[in-house]
């Protein structure tokens, strides 16, 4: 829907990584514009981009709340059976003093998903229906900057090396949450990259 | 349109935002028309409102400092004991290199390399890298401005990857303490690795890429 007001002269534009004053390209679908110079990433044209960020943001939600509801994992030593939910380990660092590594983990493994999902759905829903949330400015530039601390891909790492060094003690089960945190990885990743950021500029642009 | 928008001639040479006084808000690419004296100025993007800085601040200095940082911390992260097994009337302390050979020694050789890589590896990879572009931007540097480009792309995207030892050690006690046959603890390593992994996020945060590009008198033709 955006293509239209992409006009004939297309806007001047710097790279944020080398500084060069370039014409914005005009760009085919799904197509990731680069600096001409040096090469980093500019933009990314999606089609729809705003449906798919609100779709795959929702169904992000809703995977967030079984991945951190249900146990996660199940463990099991001949009688003794233990569940864990993904919080836990964050509680047991807090609970043995180790505040800075449990808020690093919470932050980084359960606040900054959630935080991303939810200021999409905050800036995009309202955008579809053709109006602004009212703090769409902040939110857009907290967006960009959590994203850097979501680091769930990481983290599914972690639980699979820790899976391979306990299997020998004991037999693990993944539980649901934990299947909902592996599709959650590729939702909230595909919602992101769906975002076009010039998009909401300038709608913010053609609001004042 | 953004103010300036059309102060670019045509001609084919290479022109940074800078020094057309025109810088780009990091936030939302808006250019914004800079003074002279841009250093001395608070400037904030005037469509999105984040502060805008034509150049970081003192961006060498700080990563310098971030790096050096990183670089004591990484010592203890290495040496000290990164969990504390206590079971059966016994403690077993372990450190990063003791759970990469313990990984090889039993046969699960991937998971070690996997360990040695995400934590040993990439944090010393990604302050190497750090540290030779903060010496070529210094120097005025000629060489390959684009390979460098790609060699900060880098280090902005290993470092979380050093992240997964403290994930291992959060998802360990969060199974282990449950149950009552072991007790593991983090180890003093645990927060100092996870120092080290916060200030290098930092350090390839505040090095400027563009400086590599202000030092370039003329561009290769490619
Ligand atoms: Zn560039
Ligand atoms: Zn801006």
């Amino acid at each position: 829907m955006d293509a239209t007001h992409q006009l004939a002269a297309q806007p001047l534009i710097a790279c944020h990584e080398c500084d060069l004053l370039q014409r914005e390209p005009a760009t085919a679908d799904h197509c990731n514009v680069k600096c001409s110079r040096c090469g980093a990433a500019l933009f990314r044209n999606v089609p729809n981009g705003i449906n798919r960020t609100i779709a795959l943001s929702l169904a992000g939600l809703i995977l967030f709340i079984v991945a951190n509801v249900f146990p996660f994992l199940s463990f099991e030593i001949g009688s003794q059976f233990t569940q864990t939910t993904l919080f836990t380990g964050v509680r047991e660092f807090y609970s043995q003093g180790i505040w800075l590594l449990a808020l690093l983990v919470f932050i980084t493994s359960i606040l900054a998903p959630l935080l991303q999902l939810l200021l999409m759905l905050y800036i995009f829903i309202p955008l579809k229906f053709g109006r602004l949330a009212r703090q769409t400015r902040p939110a857009f530039r907290l967006l960009q900057h959590i994203r850097d601390w979501n680091m769930i891909e990481v983290f599914m790492i972690g639980i699979l090396v820790a899976l391979v060094k306990l299997t020998k003690m004991a037999a693990i089960v993944p539980g649901i949450a934990m299947w909902s945190f592996v599709a959650l990885i590729f939702l909230v990743t595909g919602a992101h990259s769906s975002i076009d950021g010039r998009v909401v500029w300038r709608r913010l642009e053609r609001a004042q | 349109m953004s103010p300036g928008a059309e102060t670019r001639s045509d001609s084919s040479q290479p022109e940074s935002a800078l020094e057309a006084s025109l810088t780009a808000c990091h936030t939302c690419h808006q250019l914004v028309r800079i003074d002279q004296n841009h250093q001395q100025q608070k400037l904030s993007c005037p469509r999105c409102g984040s502060a805008i800085h034509p150049r970081i601040h003192n961006s060498l200095l700080i990563t310098w400092m971030l790096v050096g940082l990183a670089l004591v911390f990484y010592i203890p992260a290495n040496l000290l004991p990164m969990t504390r097994v206590v079971g059966l009337g016994q403690t077993q302390e372990d450190t990063i290199m003791s759970g990469v050979i313990y990984f090889i020694q039993s046969g699960s050789w991937y998971i070690g390399l996997v360990i040695f890589i995400a934590s040993v590896f990439v944090p010393l990879l990604k302050l190497t890298l750090l540290m030779y572009l903060l010496v070529s931007v210094q120097r005025k540097s000629q060489w390959r401005p684009r390979e460098r480009a790609r060699i900060y792309r880098i280090t902005e995207f290993i470092g979380r990857w050093s992240m997964v030892d403290i994930y291992v050690v959060t998802i360990l006690i969060a199974l282990v303490n449950l149950g009552t046959l072991a007790n593991i603890d983090s180890g003093p390593a645990a927060m100092y690795f996870a120092t080290v992994v916060v200030l290098t996020i930092f350090a390839a945060k505040s090095f400027d890429p563009r400086l590599i590009w202000d030092n370039i008198k003329q561009e290769p033709t490619q």
